[in-house]
């Protein structure tokens, strides 16, 4: 960030002025700081943070290797020697929650982030331009948003199978920008009448960085619960994608499969269910926490801000 | 009154006809804290009694408890609100009453006018069925169409013309104006005894203002009601009440009767709020005194006098306990000041008690104004927005004549002020010479260099010379950067080295009178005085040579709006600025002003030099802009004869024939049918006047005449 980086040229160059001046922190330190201060955004990274060890780490520390089946025990509830127990084919459930787990996390977040990294930029650009700018950029987002986004992926997908679980994650952005986008179109027509627009239009602030300095910002806690909501839905749309077959495919693993999987025996076999759902419960409230957090943390009217 | 038996008999207003109507005593209002934070002690020990007809005034800056108390005797604070001490109406303790109880009081023994008369009627209903609503709600026995003749009578009483057709309007047909009058017959429908008016013009233009004040006299005589009038605004209490109470900091400081107030003023704080507004009736450009500090946090006061840390006259018995309110002088008069009888023995006044600032002389003063250069020019420019109808194929179904050719020049070192009610356009200039776009009409040439004909590298470097203050320090600075950001802003943007930054930053904290410190917190941290500082900070860190200001300090305090102006003031002298600077507060103009521009309907129809203009105002609109605006002044202010416009403004998209102003002028009405006629077809332009140096106004029949 090119900002912050000036920033702290600021604050670290030696000051003519002597020792009675203050240190002015850059605006994302203070705001690095004041997200630390919060309990709530430490939980949620801590459990994320462990999260993503245990799914790296576990596949290493289990006696069962990714691929492995163990032939005598089919659908064998949790045991010292399958932590989590195993399913129909007599695969170590740890083992691929574990795999599956690594898969959502990546999916789920990458997608999220360029959703709505997106969504803010065609949003805003449109918003703050209007006339040609914003019709063209509309009608893109009104096409993309009529297509039936699950056949196209359904349809697309055989054709991208080779290219990696990458093109997957954009394409999952590519269908989910549209709402939000529109949602930031409208704060940002409000937006650019505020006095400290203008106000930055009028000393000759050049329009693309009015943008991201002032606008984006000010919308930031949208953006943020915005982006919390879009882990959980990349994670569900990828869900039923590979529940239909056209997700993550059969060798490889994700929660959403699994949780397919499980799903038709979670009666009668509960330790195929539970555990990845369980995971995923724990991994969306962990990723709600931080955006809590951070929407408190960016927004200094909050009333949870204490300085 | 044709009205029903409405006077309710209280049970002692038979027996004791001097028994005070209304009596406050001891009240306080504490907002208990959500949370870890502390209590707000809104209001703090409030007594005042209220006779039968008294006009008492209630003044106070924001946050001093004046709304606060109001509300409280009737009532309508949230219930977490602790009240305590006593509210007596007829002797009737209306504290403790439950909400039924109080309804049967409320609207008709006590009755209340809101400062947002857009807020205060439901949009759904008509306005004739909603008073007859006020009326039939204390009375369920009378007929509807006694309900419904005796709102017309009401309608008709506060000055809506046509008032049987206008019974069937809904509120948004109606103009601000008309919807406080509105208010104001939803407040004595049932001839109440007492009518408390909170604030009931601050949302209003002058001479609307003015016309409200008349309906109000109106009102207290046709109810004989006591009135108690919360405001800010010195010079409505000046001529409007009998006796003032100023409070401070949740608590009254100062009672009296308002001769006394004003002219023998013994306590600091209402000295210095007197000494802090600018006057329209001063000619000397005297600095105005400002009271230094902000009001103290009702959530954590000092243990002394609230005001001792503000006050030029602290002593130490200042800061050790709260001084009562204590008889000085006359007999009606007290206030609560430990050194009152000093004051009053040497007969201090504001100007003896409180520093008065340098403010450095202009260095370019003794140049002729033909002789400066010229920073600004605007030349019949016009701005027109389009009323466009459809949904689909639009047309055109009509034009805004928002700004509708105007000219006027700034010179270097000179002060314009562009001053006209709401929606005649000032603002709309502003911004079409903002935006360095070529106008549709017209040339705007900004130091030397024509609006709209200009490459991108030149825009920019007018953009450097041309700087904006705007009106609302909310809005105004982004909330989410912190000070140093935002100063540092233009600084970056036009390129300055990156070393000498943080060096500038704080020189222009300084200058604008704020901390180097402050750098790191941000906006919110901040009262509204402090982050205009920070606007003029951020507007002079290129030192542009055109500074234009818009509304710089309507939305503040009298007394931190003194130390903005002088301020601005200073920086003028100290750094050779010219300022284009708009306001619809005439005295903060005259107070800053070299020149003045009087805007109606899209048009200038006077222009000139201040003094001459103010002297001496020749265009009809002028003269009654001038005439409505009250002087902090009791005197002055009651041996005024006011110019009372009627109507509000044409609808600007289908102005007027001829001269715009002919529908409300007062000349117009005067004159004789064949000169009339004149008015009706031929626009008049700015024409000057003979005799006078530079003053020119827009009137066919202009004519000069003293009026302060």
């Amino acid at each position: 960030m090119s900002m912050s980086a000036e920033r702290a040229a600021v604050v670290t160059g030696p000051g003519p002025e002597g020792g009675d001046e203050t240190r002015v922190p850059g605006r994302w330190s203070a705001v690095g700081r004041q997200m630390l201060r919060t309990r709530r955004v430490v939980l949620g990274i801590g459990l994320i943070a462990g999260l993503a060890a245990v799914s790296w780490i576990g596949p290493l520390v289990s006696p069962w290797e990714f691929g492995d089946r163990d032939f005598a025990a089919f659908l064998q509830p949790p045991s010292p020697d399958h932590w989590f127990g195993t399913d129909n084919t007599g695969r170590d459930i740890f083992t691929i929650t574990m795999v599956g787990m690594q898969k959502s996390l990546i999916i789920g977040l990458l997608a999220a982030v360029i959703t709505t990294v997106l969504a803010a930029i065609v949003g805003s650009f449109a918003g703050y331009f209007l006339g040609a700018t914003d019709k063209v950029l509309m009608w893109i987002t009104d096409l993309a948003l009529v297509l039936p986004s699950f056949l196209i992926l359904a349809i697309l997908y055989p054709a991208l199978r080779g290219q990696g679980w990458l093109i997957f994650v954009l394409l999952l952005a590519a269908f989910a920008w549209m709402v939000t986008a529109k949602m930031v179109r409208g704060m940002t027509i409000s937006l650019k009448e505020r006095e400290y627009v203008l106000a930055a239009r009028y000393m000759g602030v050049p329009a693309w960085k009015i943008i991201f300095r002032h606008i984006i910002p000010n919308m930031s806690s949208l953006l943020i619960v915005d982006a919390t909501i879009n882990v959980s839905s990349a994670i569900i749309a990828e869900t039923s994608l590979s529940y239909f077959g056209f997700g993550v495919q059969a060798p490889d693993v994700s929660l959403g499969s699994l949780i397919a999987l499980g799903a038709r025996q979670a009666v009668t076999h509960p330790w195929t269910f539970v555990f990845c759902t369980g995971l995923l419960v724990i991994l969306v409230l962990a990723v709600n926490l931080v955006g809590d957090g951070l929407r408190d943390a960016l927004d200094p009217q909050s009333k949870s801000r204490r300085i | 009154m044709t009205s029903t038996e409405t006077q309710p008999a209280g049970p002692d207003a038979g027996s004791a006809p001097d028994a005070p109507v209304l009596e406050v005593t001891d009240l306080h209002v504490t907002f208990p804290a959500a949370g870890q934070g502390r209590d707000v002690h809104a209001v703090r020990g409030v007594s005042y009694q209220l006779r039968r007809g008294e006009i008492l005034g209630i003044v106070g800056e924001s946050g001093s408890g004046k709304s606060v108390s109001s509300l409280a005797a009737m009532g309508l604070l949230p219930e977490y609100a602790e009240v305590t001490g006593s509210v007596r109406l007829h002797g009737r303790e209306l504290l403790g009453l439950d909400d039924r109880q109080l309804a049967k009081v409320r609207g008709r023994t006590i009755s209340m006018v809101f400062q947002d008369p857009l807020s205060a009627l439901t949009p759904v209903y008509t306005v004739g069925d909603q008073l007859a609503e006020a009326v039939r709600v204390h009375n369920p026995d009378l007929p509807k169409a006694q309900a419904a003749a005796r709102a017309v009578e009401l309608l008709r009483l506060v000055g809506i013309p046509n008032a049987e057709q206008r019974y069937r309007a809904f509120p948004h047909e109606f103009s601000g104006g008309m919807r406080q009058r509105v208010m104001i017959a939803m407040a004595m429908a049932n001839d109440p005894d007492v009518i408390i008016c909170d604030e009931p013009t601050t949302a209003l233009d002058v001479t609307i203002q003015a016309q409200i004040l008349e309906v109000l006299k109106t009102a207290q005589r046709e109810t004989g009601a006591a009135i108690v009038m919360i405001t800010h605004d010195l010079g409505v209490v000046a001529g409007f009440v009998d006796r003032v109470l100023v409070m401070y900091a949740g608590r009254p400081v100062e009672l009296g009767t308002v001769d006394d107030v004003y002219y023998r003023t013994r306590m600091p704080y209402t000295m210095g709020l007197l000494g802090s507004v600018p006057r329209l009736d001063f000619q000397d450009k005297a600095p105005l005194v400002p009271i230094k500090g902000t009001p103290p946090s009702l959530s954590d006061l000092p243990p002394g006098c609230p005001f001792a840390p503000r006050c030029p006259l602290v002593r130490e018995e200042c800061t050790t306990g709260e001084p009562p309110l204590v008889r000085v002088g006359a007999e009606t008069h007290q206030a609560a000041c430990v050194r009152a009888a000093e004051i009053e023995a040497n007969e201090w006044t504001a100007a003896d008690i409180y520093p008065v600032p340098e403010i450095p002389e202009d260095a370019a003063a003794g140049t002729p104004r033909e002789d400066r250069e010229v920073v600004l020019e605007v030349d019949d420019l016009i701005k027109h927005h389009p009323l466009m109808k459809g949904a689909v194929f639009k047309r055109r179904v009509g034009t805004v004549y928002a700004v509708d050719g105007i000219s006027f020049d700034i010179r270097e070192r000179e002060t314009l002020g562009l001053v006209g009610e709401s929606g005649c356009g000032k603002s709309t200039t502003l911004m079409e010479i903002l935006s360095l776009n070529a106008p549709q009409r017209g040339r705007v040439v900004v130091l030397g260099r024509e609006s709209g004909r200009l490459g991108w590298r030149d825009r920019f470097a007018v953009r450097r010379e041309v700087q904006v203050v705007f009106q609302d320090p909310m809005s105004s600075l982004d909330p989410r950067m912190p000070v140093f950001d935002i100063i540092a802003e233009p600084l970056r943007t036009h390129g300055h080295p990156r070393e000498a930054l943080r060096s500038r930053v704080h020189e222009l904290l300084r200058l604008v009178g704020l901390e180097p410190a402050h750098a790191t917190r941000y906006p919110a941290e901040f009262s509204g005085g402090q982050r205009q500082r920070i606007g003029i900070a951020r507007a002079l860190a290129l030192e542009p040579r055109l500074l234009v200001l818009d509304e710089p300090v309507s939305a503040l305090d009298v007394s931190i709006q003194a130390g903005v102006i002088n301020l601005l003031d200073e920086l003028k002298a100290r750094l050779g600025l010219s300022y284009l600077f708009v306001a619809h507060d005439l005295s903060v103009i005259r107070h800053l002003a070299d020149r003045v521009a009087v805007m109606y309907l899209g048009r200038i129809v006077e222009i000139g030099d201040v003094d001459a203009i103010y002297g001496a105002p020749a265009h009809p609109y002028t003269q009654a802009l001038l005439s409505a605006i009250p002087i902090p002044d009791p005197e002055k202010e009651r041996s005024r004869t006011h110019i009372v416009l009627e109507g509000d403004l044409p609808n600007p998209a289908n102005p007027p024939s001829g001269c715009r102003f002919r529908t409300r002028c007062q000349k117009f009405r005067q004159l004789g049918d064949d000169e009339r006629q004149r008015c009706l077809d031929e626009e008049p332009a700015v024409i000057p006047l003979a005799g006078a140096a530079d003053h020119g106004a827009a009137c066919h029949y202009a004519e000069e005449r003293e009026l302060l």
